[in-house]
């Protein structure tokens, strides 16, 4: 079985005073096994709400979700802990992530002493110092509290800590968007390393392209709880086809001062996902919208082999 | 050249019961008028406790200023009395912080807050203040109709935006802007880097843009001062430091980057972690981290070396270019 | 666990209980509080070594005696000693203060961690529930409860401990109710936890802080109900001293005889003082903000 995760129109909503929350509004894809899909998107796109939906922390409001063949959507509380061990996450908050008041082996182990994984507490603390090693962090802070570390190594605790059940599936949240830049690129060598050792399987969602086209292999764009463009990292970055992805491309700082900036300034601001207007999204903001685009949705559409991209006027804005 | 801002040999500690944090150990800057810098580090470099020190906004008491002169149009800052300091703040100097999300007075309208700027330094109406503020508010893409609206109703690039013209509404000679796009979205952010531009260029004011992000600076400044430590490790015009980065930290921080154009299979990382800013080393503060170490750096602090034209190098193997 | 030799830790196993107690002790006040509850904890405890007379010991010759050398605080009506009575008088004190707020601590807890985690539904009933207890003075609540159970010691507690319950419930729900969108309790949640195991093992220890303040408060507050109950005549019977009951019998010397009320007035005055130092102390040095 070589795809570990599916996801078929996968919807979640949210009631709000003001009418429904559209925050994740049918999401298709797969993920492959030891590959990673990178997930894009500003805020209020819905790609932190898919993630904890994809790992039902929140419940689907429509769609459904496929691992390793199996249908996960509507099961029950004990098959769910079950399949929970195979899917983890890391979160993107160092600080909030862990709880203050546990020591680091507490932190690492519990998931352990919770499923029994191993025959006694010796073999559990035998466990934790593996996986501490792993995860590069030095034995003696074992008994140390969260506070009293830095950023990078707390976020070595949350991975050691989604680790411990050694699951197949990670979904990672802006893991390292509260990191320096130079402890970023120790946290993404770690994760890209036991990807490899582990055969793990990512979605990596992110706000960050150079950080996602570092360690994706496939990418989705998402806009206001649609995904408008999916396509390998490398065509993502050489031919993409979506006017939001060319405008989110074109926003970023070049640290290359010779290339001249070609800016494509989006107009406006990103409207509310709040029973959202029928047609496509992204309108209010598109340079290119014609009348077409303000009724009907545009469907997710394979227009290259493996490029989907939802958008109406895709062939005349990139003339193919 | 008008010099607009001088500081000389800066030294801030912060001091409290437990131990002394050496936040600013020695920094020499200078900055023309009408120019822009990039003052780049990580956390716990130094920058902000700069830019603090530069207002003359240290917490009180634990902040101090243990040597070093700031001047400011030729005036020495840190010798300031409160009053005068009140009259510089928000008027000849001012600055945006990170988070417009507690920047913003939570139950004063928007245009109330540009207003009272404007009324703290000029002697005008009440009217013309409200006048003078729309226009402010105009000018940096919010519409005069919203001037009654609270910051909640705002979304975070519009709240910068409105912190934006809180701080040049009177029109001042320096800015300094700390992270002030970090927590914004990449499009949003292109939107209110492209307005300081041209606010910049419009006022001629001075600006110095704090960032860990080497894309702003890229975009946004002239000249360029990567901090380590308290310390400026390198600093030049943006050319010498994008195409001629000699400092073993500089030249870390552009390796650590995932860069959009090349393909690398992993990243070159700076090993290590920053050392403790209570217990700074006298020698090379880098040290412990740089790839290029060898015993000669354990040994003496390095001097700040000159490579050619203002491209200064705090490194013992910092080489002369022509 | 691990067998691992931790010599020159950098890192040392900093307790975040002892950062705390290391603010407390640089604060006078809430010592000068700790040390003056730590006294009366001795009294009570050691009375029947401290305390000069029996406190049911009747000198029937010396009644109504102005302080003087023989009984330092002098004689009752029935020529008992006031010292005597008052040092015994805090066992019953610090007894009430203790068990009936360890009653409201844990059924407060216990409701307010439920009606904070679940929301919705069972918040609501919970809430309202505590609203109508809310809703009456907590003295008057107390004497319902005193007067439906009827008199004694136990009773008192019970009567005390369950009017205070809301005042916990509500703290322990506003606690919870702040810390429960946090990241690490959706990381327990993804790790298997059950909710209870959310609930006690992750929730409550990251809220103990204001649960703890809140204690020393409430202490303060039952140890005023059990003398105001007293004083009424429920609760605790004669001859068991207890302070109000004492302020009750000698309200009617109060013209001839003032030092029968004044002392243990004095009595339940500083130890209320007291408590509230040390609450405003721990309120103090538990507060997270302070900490970094």
């Amino acid at each position: 079985m070589n795809t570990m995760i599916e996801v078929k129109e996968l919807k979640k909503y949210f009631k709000t005073p003001k009418g429904l929350l559209h925050a994740v509004d049918g999401i298709n894809f797969k993920i492959e096994r030891g590959k990673t899909l990178g997930i894009v998107g500003e805020s209020g796109c819905g790609k932190s709400t898919l993630g904890r939906v994809i790992l039902q922390l929140l419940e689907p409001t429509g769609g459904e979700i496929f691992f390793e063949g199996k249908n996960i959507t509507d099961i029950n509380k004990s098959t769910l802990k079950k399949v929970r061990k195979d899917m983890q996450m890391i979160f993107q908050d160092p600080f909030s992530s862990l709880n203050p008041r546990m020591t680091v082996s507490e932190i690492i182990s519990e998931p352990m002493y919770i499923y029994k994984t191993c025959k006694n507490t010796r073999e559990v603390g035998e466990k934790v110092i593996e996986l501490m090693d792993t995860v590069g962090l030095v034995r003696r802070l074992e008994n140390t509290y969260p506070h009293e570390l830095d950023g990078g190594r707390r976020q070595r605790i949350g991975i050691a800590r989604a680790l411990a059940l050694s699951p197949k599936f990670i979904v990672c949240d802006e893991p390292v968007s509260s990191l320096d830049v130079s402890i970023q690129a120790q946290i993404l060598n770690l994760m890209m390393d036991l990807q490899d050792e582990k055969e793990l399987t990512y979605m990596f969602i992110t706000h960050n392209l150079s950080v996602v086209k570092h360690i994706s292999d496939d990418i989705g764009v998402m806009y206001l709880g649609n995904m408008v463009e999916k396509c390998s990292s490398d065509t993502l970055f050489k031919r993409n086809y979506h006017p939001y992805t060319k405008a989110l491309l074109s926003a970023i700082p070049k640290i290359n001062i010779d290339v001249p900036r070609n800016r494509i300034l989006l107009k406006g601001e990103i409207s509310s996902p709040i029973n959202p207007k029928p047609g496509c999204r992204f309108v209010p903001r598109c340079i290119y919208a014609k009348p077409e685009c303000y009724n009907k949705q545009p469907e997710l559409l394979e227009i290259d082999q493996d490029h989907f991209v939802a958008c109406h006027l895709v062939r005349e804005i990139n003339n193919i | 050249m008008d010099k607009i801002l001088k500081i000389s040999n800066l030294k801030i500690q912060y001091c409290t019961d437990d131990a002394v944090v050496y936040a600013v150990n020695g920094v020499n800057l200078e900055l023309e008028r009408g120019k822009s810098l990039g003052l780049v580090g990580e956390t716990g470099a130094g920058k902000t406790t700069t830019a603090l020190g530069i207002m003359n906004l240290l917490p009180d008491p634990q902040g101090k200023y243990i040597d070093g002169k700031i001047y400011f149009n030729g005036e020495d800052i840190i010798k300031q009395s409160i009053q005068t300091m009140r009259k510089i703040r928000g008027n000849k100097i001012s600055m945006i912080f990170q988070d417009p999300m507690t920047s913003l007075n939570p139950i004063m309208t928007v245009g109330d807050q540009v207003s009272e700027v404007i009324r703290l330094h000029q002697k005008v109406s009440r009217s013309e203040a409200t006048i003078k503020s729309q226009q402010m508010l105009e000018l940096v893409g919010i519409p005069g109709e919203r001037y009654s609206e609270y910051p909640h109703q705002f979304s975070g690039g519009m709240k910068q935006r409105v912190v934006i013209a809180i701080a040049l509404a009177c029109n001042p000679e320096l800015l300094i802007a700390d992270e002030p796009t970090t927590a914004l979205d990449v499009t949003i952010q292109a939107q209110v880097l492209e307005l300081m531009e041209k606010l910049k260029k419009e006022f001629n004011t001075s600006l110095i843009m704090i960032t860990h992000d080497l894309g702003v600076v890229a975009e946004m400044c002239d000249k360029v001062a990567i901090m380590y430590c308290g310390e400026i490790v390198e600093y030049g015009t943006l050319r010498d430091i994008y195409k001629g980065a000699q400092h073993p930290y500089t030249i870390g921080l552009f390796e650590s980057i995932p860069d959009l154009d090349t393909k690398v299979s992993r990243l070159k990382p700076i090993r290590g972690l920053v050392p403790d800013p209570s217990e700074l080393p006298p020698t090379c503060k880098f040290a412990n981290r740089c790839s290029k170490v060898t015993e000669e750096c354990t040994k003496a602090d390095p001097l700040v070396i000159n490579v050619g034209g203002i491209h200064t190098v705090k490194c013992h193997y910092a080489k002369v270019v022509d | 666990m691990s067998s691992n030799p931790t010599t020159q830790l950098p890192y040392r196993k900093k307790s975040l209980w002892m950062n705390a107690w290391k603010r407390l002790t640089k604060n006078r006040m809430a010592m000068l509080g700790l040390g003056i509850i730590s006294l009366f904890i001795f009294a009570a405890i050691f009375a029947d070594y401290i305390a000069p007379y029996r406190y049911d010991e009747q000198h029937l010759d010396k009644i109504f005696q102005f302080p003087n050398k023989e009984f330092l605080l002098g004689t009752d009506q029935n020529g008992r000693d006031i010292l005597s009575r008052i040092i015994y008088g805090a066992r019953i004190s610090l007894q009430v203060g203790f068990i009936s707020v360890a009653i409201s601590a844990v059924l407060g807890c216990g409701l307010g961690s439920v009606a904070g985690y679940y929301g919705d539904k069972i918040d609501n009933v919970i809430m309202r529930v505590m609203d109508v207890l809310m809703a009456i003075p907590n003295v008057l609540l107390a004497i319902v409860i005193a007067t439906t159970l009827g008199p004694g010691l136990q009773n008192l507690m019970i009567a005390v401990g369950i009017s205070s319950v809301p005042s916990f419930a509500r703290l322990i729900r506003a606690s919870i109710l702040s810390v429960k969108g946090q990241e690490f309790v959706e990381a327990a949640r993804l790790v298997g936890c059950s909710d209870a195991r959310i609930i006690f093992r992750h929730l409550i220890p990251n809220v103990l802080a204001p649960i703890i303040v809140q204690i020393t408060l409430s202490m303060a507050l039952s140890i005023l109900a059990a003398s105001t109950l007293s004083f009424l005549g429920l609760g605790i019977q004669p001859p068991i001293p207890e302070w109000g009951a004492m302020l009750s019998s000698g309200r009617m010397y109060i013209m001839d005889y003032w030092y029968l009320v004044t002392f243990p007035g004095i009595a339940i005055a500083i130890i209320i003082l007291a408590l509230n130092l040390l609450g405003d102390g721990l309120r103090d040095a538990l507060d997270p903000r302070m900490k970094k």
